[in-house]
Formats: structure tokens, sequence, C-alpha cells
């Protein structure tokens, strides 16, 4: 038997711990304890000074465990197991109690902390005794990288990578890549045309050589691990050789067939066979089944007749691609909360309550009007209305911010000053005016001279009473800051919905293995700290599928996301976490419960060259959580660092009433 | 003059006491403002009252504090789903029972009426089911299938009686057993709740209970969508668990099981108005129609505001006991609109609602082109 020397280390935290624990009390309490060598109290454990201690007293009393008391393992074991490795001491002959969110933050009572703070400390040594010594093991990093999503934070993602010369697959379900931010027109606050920017980051991602761009394409199945996923993508049939076509629009004028267009929200149409857009990303088309002519009632064909390079082919199925990649971004956008969902607000309801997104499309110069800002019947709108806030910040529909819509609410009220002659009124509950340029954007608007109104519209009606001028839309809100109701009779209503998760986003999430919030967006790892990667190694998330967000920001992310995909792929390894589940093959019976409980896929149960099914674990998915462990009715299965014996001794130390 | 924004920790307490807890997620939108009624016909700041609340520095004397109608259409929009009704009725209760201010004169009397004698109209207890004498109703025994409430509106008004008499004539014509408790009943006391007494409330409700629980009700009939909401839903707080069904529900179930056939038409267009506590307030919009649909010839026509967003009568939170001034009566813009649409007959499904509409149909002098009809009458009509 080895003799077991333990150094323990009760950090002050500033005054978190101290304040409430005495911490030089349970140091002293410490050091009375079986198989203490040293026991010692520090102001900042997680200092370089607090660790040196460590490594120092490693050295000079020859330690083989390591106890700090201090904060959560999640805050610092880390630090810990590299400071002691630092020394040639096994990391995992370290462990951790947490006086600080377990004992400090959550009681008043010094006395009762301490005694507590004394208590964990005891489980602790008690626990570390029967720690073994672990071997982490690392894999190499395959440096390829599948983007999922191509809106801006997908682009921008795969252009930082590619330009690395790393390989990218950028996936996207659209025909064309270019998301919500190739529909807009002007984008705030700067008012560039979004198209003027965005085209030619499309085209790079078009022709770079490291960007394998699959559109029309969707991810079907994940396997795999970090470094390792192996990612099966359907393409969905085009109806076109995209390696025949040469894009010359032969086939999309020559089409008879409409349908509204996707693209232009509705407003107009495209034809069966189509591009969504003319800088669309591939420039080729696909074929519409809903709407092709040869596929409904079995004649047409011709677009085939006028394509030149013989590329339509009616006879295409979808096909499935399998890649293996090392990392995921997920950049999957937002879907646009559907207005209609409130009645009062009248949207389909009376033609000229538009969406913020309809709006974009009329701006545009390539949109329906032709950039001009117009009632449905062609006239010039005299007075507008501009609501925010429609579905967002509403706990009947969504609690939080979108975030975007009070600065589109205001680059909305520039454009229609800047085409008509329209009054134009800004209806807001509070202006959110925070990035760069916004506020100055916001005065800007004032001095235009917008009209604001504060308050939430209860109404948009085309009932008038008294002598309001019939034909009217009358807008019905409490002007809070005068405290009057008003009825504002306008031509034009322009709601701004809330940014919403996708409405496929939970079947997303499963198959890559990530949660989401309880608003539905992805689940960062941490919302301050780690705000692009998800609890799932490997997989990343950027732009608005982890939260409505605008161009900067998403591009940021996009950026942040490529970032931490590099990094890994600089690394060129990946470690794999030695606290995870073993089985013991004498035991298991081939029940499958293991399979069944794990979130990970990480057990199997298999054949393996025996006569008898048995399960084994694959090392790089397992997290070590332990619920196959507690599922295992024969007990065959074991976490390692976190064996009976050693969560027992705890208990059994735990229960000693102490005098 | 620059007044102290210190909040008011006592005024805010007592309002917090008396169950009007709600108010402190208001973020001032002034949605309830745009969406109230009473912004139809006069100016009714419940925003402000809302903050006013937060900073405790309500005036109690105010009269806005009565406006209210509960007919909760803030309530269903409230983006901080703030329950302005608790706090409207804390507010009323601080005036009532501790005596902040001075209840309105017409609501006072009332309710010391109701208190005093059981229901508002003042009359004796033992003229309670005098309606029911000549129409074959038989007092509620232990083989009665059915307890029918009729509402003390019905019971002791003869302008109203009429929802009483269709509905037991349905009820006979289809075979139902069923009984009333007659000088047993008292007021509901819902609408008593909303105008602050809350004590007095509570003395109704467990009057009710206990003569419902002795005389062995399980199952209770309502005509007025206020007893339905009150047995429903808050009876249960006091102990008073019974299976409660409004009468456009039983008559919808009858319909739907064959139990119930028309043989007359009635080759009318008719306007259903939503009474609040039965669809905003209860979520009861289809059974209505669903029974107005079956009547042959009967043509359904919607009125401009429907369902979820109805306009209320005027006559819910206790003010169908207080004076409502002529040009200030949502049921005559309720009444505009139905002739608007050109509906032959205004249907109602609540006693409330019958009072405040025939009160505008004879005071717009309009009795030559609409009448106003409770939901039963017509189906005991088309039988």
């Amino acid at each position: 038997m080895e003799d077991i020397r333990i150094g323990v280390y009760i950090c002050h935290c500033g005054l978190n711990i101290a304040s409430v624990v005495d911490v030089e009390e349970v140091a002293k309490y410490a050091s009375t304890l079986d198989s203490v060598v040293v026991s010692r109290d520090y102001k900042f454990m997680c200092s370089d000074p607090g660790q040196d201690l460590i490594k120092s007293d490693i050295k000079e009393h020859n330690l083989n465990r390591v106890i700090v008391a201090s904060c959560s393992p999640r805050m610092h074991e880390s630090t810990f197991r590299k400071a002691c490795a630092a020394a040639d001491l096994n990391p995992y002959l370290y462990e951790m109690a947490n006086i600080r969110e377990a004992c400090s933050w959550v009681h008043e009572d010094k006395e009762l902390a301490t005694a507590k703070a004394k208590d964990l400390v005891r489980a602790a040594v008690r626990r570390v005794k029967l720690q073994e010594p672990l071997e982490v093991r690392e894999i190499p990093f395959n440096p390829n990288t599948l983007i999922v999503g191509g809106g801006v934070a997908g682009i921008q993602a795969a252009l930082e990578i590619a330009d690395a010369e790393h390989k990218v697959y950028l996936v996207e379900k659209d025909p064309s890549i270019g998301g919500h931010m190739i529909q807009l027109d002007k984008t705030f606050p700067t008012l560039d045309c979004s198209q003027c920017i965005l085209t030619p980051k499309m085209a790079a991602v078009g022709s770079h050589p490291y960007i394998e761009l699959m559109t029309y394409s969707e991810v079907e199945e994940v396997t795999g691990f970090v470094g390792n996923f192996n990612v099966k993508i359907r393409k969905k049939a085009r109806y076109v050789k995209e390696e025949e076509c040469n894009g010359c629009g032969m086939c999309w004028e020559k089409c008879p067939w409409k349908a509204p267009s996707e693209y232009e929200v509705g407003m107009a149409e495209r034809k069966a066979i189509y591009t969504p857009f003319a800088q669309a990303v591939p420039n080729i088309p696909v074929i519409d089944r809903d709407y092709c002519a040869y596929f409904l009632k079995g004649k047409c064909r011709a677009c085939e007749k006028f394509c030149e390079r013989n590329a339509i082919d009616f006879e295409q199925v979808d096909r499935f691609v399998d890649i293996e990649v090392g990392s995921v971004i997920l950049a999957t956008g937002y879907d646009l909360f559907d207005s209609s969902i409130i009645p009062q607000y009248g949207y389909k309801t009376y033609d000229n309550v538009f969406t913020g997104l309809e709006f974009e499309r009329m701006s545009s110069a390539t949109g329906p009007t032709g950039g001009e800002i117009c009632l449905r019947d062609g006239r010039e709108p005299e007075s507008v209305a501009i609501v925010h806030c429609v579905g967002s910040r509403d706990q009947n529909y969504n609690e939080y911010c979108s975030r975007v819509c009070c600065m589109y609410g205001l680059k909305t009220a520039h454009l229609v000053k800047d085409k008509t002659n329209a009054e134009v009124y800004e209806i807001y509950i509070d202006m959110r005016c925070f990035g760069e340029g916004y506020e100055e954007f916001y005065k800007r608007v004032c001095d235009e001279g917008v009209t604001f109104i504060r308050g939430k519209v209860a109404k948009v009606t085309d009932r008038t009473i008294g002598d309001e001028e019939p034909g009217k839309l009358i807008v019905v809100v409490e002007d809070s800051l005068i405290g009057s109701v008003m009825r504002l009779p306008v031509d034009m209503v322009v709601l701004c919905p809330a940014l919403q998760s996708r409405a496929d986003s939970e079947d997303l999430a499963r198959k890559f293995v990530i949660n989401r919030r309880g608003d539905g967006f992805f689940l960062e790892r941490h919302v301050k700290l780690d705000p692009v990667t998800t609890p799932t190694d490997g997989i990343l998330i950027a732009g608005c599928c982890q939260g409505p967000k605008d161009i900067p920001d998403s591009v940021a992310q996009g950026a942040a996301a490529a970032a931490r995909a590099l990094s890994m792929i600089s690394k060129g390894k990946v470690t794999l976490e030695a606290a995870v589940s073993h089985v013991n093959t004498d035991l298991c019976i081939g029940c499958g419960r293991c399979e069944e409980v794990c979130p990970f896929n990480a057990p199997k149960v298999s054949m393996d060259g025996g006569p008898l099914p048995v399960s084994s674990v694959n090392e790089a998915l397992c997290k070590g959580c332990g619920s196959c462990a507690v599922a295992c009715p024969t007990g065959a299965i074991t976490i390692w660092h976190f064996k009976p014996e050693q969560i027992l001794s705890m208990v059994d130390a735990l229960a000693e009433v102490q005098q | 003059m620059v007044q102290a924004v210190t909040p008011y920790q006592e005024a805010v307490d007592i309002v917090k006491e008396a169950g009007g807890e709600a108010f402190k997620l208001c973020y001032q939108c002034g949605l309830c403002s745009g969406t109230c009624p009473w912004n139809l016909v006069r100016s009714f700041i419940v925003r402000r009252l809302m903050h006013e609340t937060q900073l405790g520095v309500v005036d109690f004397e105010d009269e806005d504090i009565w406006l209210c109608a509960t007919c909760n259409a803030c309530v269903s929009v409230c983006p901080r789903g703030v329950e302005i009704i608790d706090v409207m009725k804390s507010l009323r209760n601080v005036v009532a029972e501790v005596g902040a201010a001075k209840v309105p004169d017409s609501l006072r009397i009332t309710t010391k009426t109701i208190s005093a004698a059981g229901n508002p109209q003042g009359e004796d207890r033992e003229k309670r089911g005098e309606w029911a004498e000549n129409a074959g109703v038989k007092p509620f025994t232990q083989d009665s299938e059915l307890l029918y409430f009729s509402c003390c509106v019905p019971a002791y008004d003869p302008k109203v009686r009429r929802i009483a008499l269709a509905t037991s004539s349905i009820l006979q014509n289809v075979g139902v057993t069923f009984g009333i408790l007659g000088a047993k009943e008292s007021c509901c006391g819902e609408s008593v709740r909303k105008a602050g007494n809350e004590t007095i409330f509570q003395g109704l409700a467990e009057d009710n209970i206990k003569a419902f629980e002795e005389s062995g009700v399980k199952k209770i009939l309502v005509s007025s969508p206020h007893c339905y909401h009150t047995f429903k839903n808050e009876y249960p707080e006091l102990g008073g668990n019974f299976e409660v069904v409004h009468s456009t529900q039983y008559l919808a179930e009858l319909i739907r099981d064959g139990k119930l056939k028309f043989s007359k038409e009635i080759n009318k267009k008719v306007a259903y108005h939503d009474p609040c506590y039965l669809g905003r307030h209860n979520n009861i919009y289809d059974e209505p129609r669903e029974v107005l649909k079956s009547i042959p010839g009967l043509e359904l026509i919607e009125l401009p505001d429907n369902r979820e967003q109805a306009l209320c009568c005027g006559g819910g939170g206790g003010r169908i006991w207080m004076e409502t001034k002529k040009e200030e009566r949502f049921s005559d813009i309720r009444l505009e609109q139905a002739l608007e649409v050109g509906a032959d007959i205004l249907v109602i499904a609540c006693p409330y609602c019958m009072l405040n509409f025939d009160d505008s149909v004879l005071t717009m002098g309009k009795s030559d082109v609409i009448e106003i009809k409770d939901i039963t009458e017509l189906v005991q009509e088309a039988i």
C-alpha cells in the first residue's frame, strides 16, 4: 500500500469565501485529518502564487494527493489539474471541494457555514485517497469543417476557414446562399445596400477552391464525435444537372408556369424553374415540382427544349453524400414571426399592412416595385405607421426583445421620408439603439421629422368613426407620454415582427446532440464567455440560430466560430477525457440499457468476436455523465474517477456526526 | 409642484394585501389603455393607474377606480401578463373595506342590499322562486339531475324573467329532471367581489355552497356567465366543487346528442354578442354559435368585433348597478354595430347584457328595427 500524502489548500476567494467561512479554522481542521501532510489557506488559490504554492509543496513534501477547497470544478478544476501535472503529479489525483457556490454563497450563518466547509473538506480527503491516476488519450482531428446555413454568419465563417486553406463544406437548404440578408434593402445605420456588400462575399464563396458549396441540400444524419464526425447530406433533386448548366436563364425565361416568389415574400412571382434572385450563388436553377406542369400533368418540358446544354434532367432523384469533418458550425438563422397570429394588427386582413421584410423588398431597387414605396393600388402613401415589438417582448408570443426591430424601424422611417412625402409615425415601447452609430442614427431620423409615439399598438382597423377619413387605416394606441389614447389615420402600416427560432430547430438540435433554450434558440456553452460553442465538443453555433442579432453581431459570431474551428484544426488532435465509462465484459449481459439511456450514443452492444453480445463504450463520445452506470442492472459499468467506493467514501464522511 | 417620487410603500402594501400583486410586472406600454373600450367614449388611462399603483400614489377619490367593467380585453393581450382586473379589484377593496375613500352611492347601496337581502333588487328572499310557480318548475330534490340557477336578474326582474321561462321550458321539453332552490339561493357574488367587497362575496358564496351541499346538488345549470364564472372558477377556493354548465353549452350538447330537435323555422338575420364572462373569461365562443347555426332558417351574422375582441356591454365589475351617462354606454355602440350589419335580432347569453341592450333599444328608439333575445328564447321558439 502506497503512503498517502495529501496537501489541502483553502481558498479565500477574496472575500467570496472568507467573509462567511472561517478559512483559517478550516485549514487548521484539515491538518488534523488522516494522511494530510500540508494544510494552508490563501487569498486566491487560482493566482500564479497560489498555484506555485501547490507545485512547490508537491516537490518539497512529496505530496501524492492534492485538494483545493474553493469554487466549482467548472470554474477551476482544469487550472489546478494543470498545476499538479506541471509538478509531475497525475491530474486525476487532484480533488476539489466546492466551498463557494455550495457553501459561502448560499449560507449566512458563519458558524454553520464553517462547519459545512469542514465537512466538505473531510469528504474530499476520504475520496482523494481512493483516487487513481488516469491517462488522457489523443486522437487526430479531421481538418475539414461543415457549415450549415449560407446566410451572412455561415458565409463569414466559411470564408475565414477557407482563406486559411482548410476545406469547408457549406450546406444550404435553399437553391442559393444569401439568407435573409440578401432580401434586405439598405442596412442600418450606415445605409449601405445589403446586396452590394453581401454579393462579393457570396461570389467569393461560390468560386473558392477550399469551399464545396452544397445548395438545395440538408443534413440527414450525423454520427461520430469531435474531430471525427460523419455527416450524411441529402442533395435534393434540382432536376438540373449542375455540372452542365451555365446559368444562361433560357429555361426560366421560356417556362410558362408561375409561382409566388419566396425571395419577394410573395409580392411577386417567379417561374416553376427558377433561381431565387438574379445574383444567386450558384446561378443554377431548380424545378419546383409543385408548380411544374410536367410534374403535375405530365406535359410541357419547355425548359428542356430550350436548354442548349441538355442540363434539364426530369429523372433526377435526391442524392446522398457522406462527408467527414472535424467540427461543425451551425448558422441556420431565424424565422420571422407570423404577424397574422395577432388578428388585431390586421396583417393579411388589410392590404396595406406590411411586414418589415415585405417593406425591404418593396424598397429594394431589385424588388417588385423597383424600389418605389407604394400602396397595393400603386398610390404613394401620405402617412405611414411603423409598429414595433410585434410578437416580441410579449409573453403571449415571445418574451424576449428581437434586438433589430428598433433600428430597422428607424431605417424604414428614413427610407419612407427619403422616397415619399409621407408623414411617418414610429410607434415604440422603448427605443433600443445600442450599437456603433445607432444612437446617432436615431437622432438623424428625429431630425428628418419622424413623429415618435410611445406605446404598444392596440389595434389596426379600417372602421373609421366620426369625421375620420374613410379608406384610411386607423392605428389605435395610447401615447403613454401624454396619457391619451390616439387614433392615427394612416395609409400604410409596417409591422416589425419578432425573430424566432427556426421551425426545424428542434430536429436539428437532436441531430447534432445540442440543446435549445426555452425560447427555442440553440444554447451556447456560456452566455458570456463561450457564446459560439455548445456543450457538445466540436459543434459550434453562429448568427441568429443562437438568438436574434443584427448583421455586425452575426458576422462577428461567424468569424468567432471559424476561429474556434481553426484552433482545433491547428492543434490537429483531440484530447479525450479520461473520466469515462468502462464496461466489465465479464459482468455485462448485453441487455442494451446503456445504449438506451446514453444521450451521446457512446455505448454499443455487439458480439465483438465473443459468443454473447456485450457492450463497449466509445470513449471519444462518452462525457462521463454516469447515466449508463446507473442504468446497468448488473453493475458491469464503472465510470473511471467516479467509482462507487470513491463516492461512498464521501457519503460516509459526510454522514459522520462531528463534535 | 414637484411630486415626491418616493414610493408610498403603505399604499402599495395595502393593494398587495388586497390581492393585487400583479402590477409589479407592468412595463407601461399602454396596450391596456388602447384596448380598453372606455376610450371609445371617454379617456380612461389604465396604464397610468397601474403606474400610480406601482408608486403608491393612487388617488382613491378618483372615479376612474370604478370605471373598469372587468371585460378582460386588456388582460388577455397584456404582454407582461398583468392581472389588471385583480389590481382594479384590490384598489376598490382598499376603498370599500379599508375605507380609503367613499364608494359611489349607487354601488354602496346595492352591495348593502345584496348583503342584507341576498339579491341586488332588495326583494324578499321568499319571492325568488315566484317566477317558476306558473311555469310548472319544481323545487330541487335529491332526484333532480340539475339545479337550475337563474341568477337574481331573471328571478326578480319582470323584463328579464323571459330567460328563466325559456330555459325551463326547454328543459321540460327534453324531459330533464331539474329544480330550483328558490328562497335558499343567494346572489352568486361575482360582481360584488369585483366591486371590492370581498367579505360580502365570501358570505354569499358560503351561503350558496351550504345550500347546494345540503340539497345534494351535483350539477348546476346557469343562465348568467357571471354565475358560471364564480361557481366554476372561484367557489372551489372556498370548498364548493360542483359541475357547472352554462345554458349555451347545455343546449349545444342536447343538439349534438339529438335530444333537442327543431320543428319551426326562424327566418331572421341574427347577430350574436359574446358576453365577456362567457368568451374572454371562460373561452366559450363556439357553443352559442353552434346552437344558433342549428336553428332552421336562421342566418347567423358576425358583429365587427367578435369572439376574443368582442365589445363589452358595460355591465361587468359592478357597473350594472351604477349609472352610466347616456353618451358613454358601450351597449349603444354595440347596438349600432348590430344595426350596421343588418341584424333583425341581437342575441345575447347573459342577463346583464339583456338589461343593457334592452335599455339601449328603448333609449335609442330602435324597438321597431331590432329585438334583443336570449339564446334560449330563440331555441324555445324554434322547437
